[in-house]
């Protein structure tokens, strides 16, 4: 026997991949559905081949962009026709957030990141460090140096995914951000006090770094709320992770100057 | 739907008739995005939500008459619309929700 298409539905989404549900929801043929799946042939029907071509179509480019909505067509599939409205549900696969550096605020941003649907991958090259008891909640852990981990990741990471790296030690530091420049990622971001930050600008424009790709970094990481604890700091930086996502401003600490902590 | 998956597939082995409600729209201001999604089983349980709580005790009505009537149709919550059900949201917006029996 054949899955039912809630079983195709229920299966893709559980193993995290990119779907589309889409019903008619309103006129010719309610409640018909299709299945849409990038590189998969379409399962199900709305009932008329043409309608299933252009609406498979249209739900890919919605599932890129990760949205869903209403739209109209009509009983073949006409643009701007009202023959049936369809609702197409995207469900994107959840995106990345690479943490760098096993520390005490890694295991409190991936307890964050997790509350906010992101796939967490925690490195660091020490393996005494880098243990899966130390950050149960990390769906992956990584003992490599940056190099290596962008060698696994870099491909994949995108606008809607996180480089957060924590180590401030130039030695991590320098590497990881010089190869995440060089990937899509919609945020990068750095941890360190002012003096640190400081230190590791010279060290990255020695490196090669100029100043667009300075500017797209988030150093120090976070929005100035005055955080003190790893808890407190990784709500600062998931704060500013999706301001910068939605596009509002905050007061971010990149943007300030003085200690990050009041004394 | 995504968030409520476990619960669908649980009820479905156990051989409950299932309605499921969908955020499909929304006008003006409204608590969650298109996707967002609640269910009710044939003993009146619900998982999930459609809304800051304001609509979902009259989702859950809605819900077992299709459970009941085995139909699917769109229903809109919200003060603007003529046809709208007195049920609104506190935030002024419209909701518009699409039910039906998880019978695919």
């Amino acid at each position: 026997m054949t899955e039912s298409l809630f079983e195709q539905y229920a299966a893709a989404v559980r193993s995290e991949h990119a779907v589309c549900l889409v019903t008619i929801i309103h006129g010719i043929g309610l409640g018909s559905k299709i299945l849409v799946r990038p590189g998969e042939p379409v399962a199900g029907t709305l009932g008329d081949s043409e309608l299933d071509r252009v609406v498979e179509r249209d739900a890919l480019a919605e599932l890129e962009v990760g949205r869903s909505g209403v739209r109209n067509y009509g009983a073949n599939g006409q643009q701007r026709e009202n023959d049936l409205t369809v609702f197409i549900e995207s469900q994107a696969p959840p995106p990345f957030m690479l943490i760098f550096g096993a520390v005490d605020f890694t295991a409190a941003l991936a307890d964050s990141a997790k509350l906010l649907g992101y796939r967490v991958v925690v490195a660091d090259a020490r393996p005494v460090f880098a243990t899966p008891r130390r950050f149960p909640m990390a769906d992956e852990i990584c003992v490599a140096w940056p190099d290596e981990v962008f060698d696994q990741f870099g491909d994949v990471l995108g606008p809607r995914d996180v480089v957060a790296i924590l180590t401030h030690d130039n030695k991590f530091d320098v590497p990881a951000v010089t190869r995440a420049l060089q990937t899509n990622v919609g945020y990068i971001g750095v941890m360190g006090s002012r003096k640190t930050h400081d230190g590791r600008t010279e060290r990255l424009r020695e490196a090669g770094v100029d100043q667009a790709g300075l500017d797209r970094l988030r150093s120090p990481i976070g929005i100035d709320i005055g955080g003190r604890t790893p808890e407190e700091t990784a709500i600062s930086i998931c704060a500013e992770i999706i301001a910068l996502r939605s596009g509002r401003e905050v007061s971010a600490l990149r943007d300030r100057t003085g200690p990050i902590h009041e004394r | 739907m995504k968030d409520i998956l476990d619960d669908l597939v649980s009820w479905r082995q156990a051989g409950k008739r299932i309605a499921v409600a969908r955020v499909v729209d929304i006008e003006g201001s409204g608590p969650r995005d298109p996707g967002a999604a609640m269910a009710v089983n044939e003993d009146g349980e619900v998982v999930g939500s459609v809304s800051g709580g304001c609509v979902e005790g009259a989702v859950v009505s809605e819900a077992l008459e299709i459970i009941d009537s085995q139909s699917r149709r769109m229903v809109t919550f919200g003060y603007t619309d003529d046809e709208a059900f007195a049920v609104g949201l506190t935030c002024g917006g419209t909701i518009h929700l699409y039910i039906e029996p998880l019978d695919w």
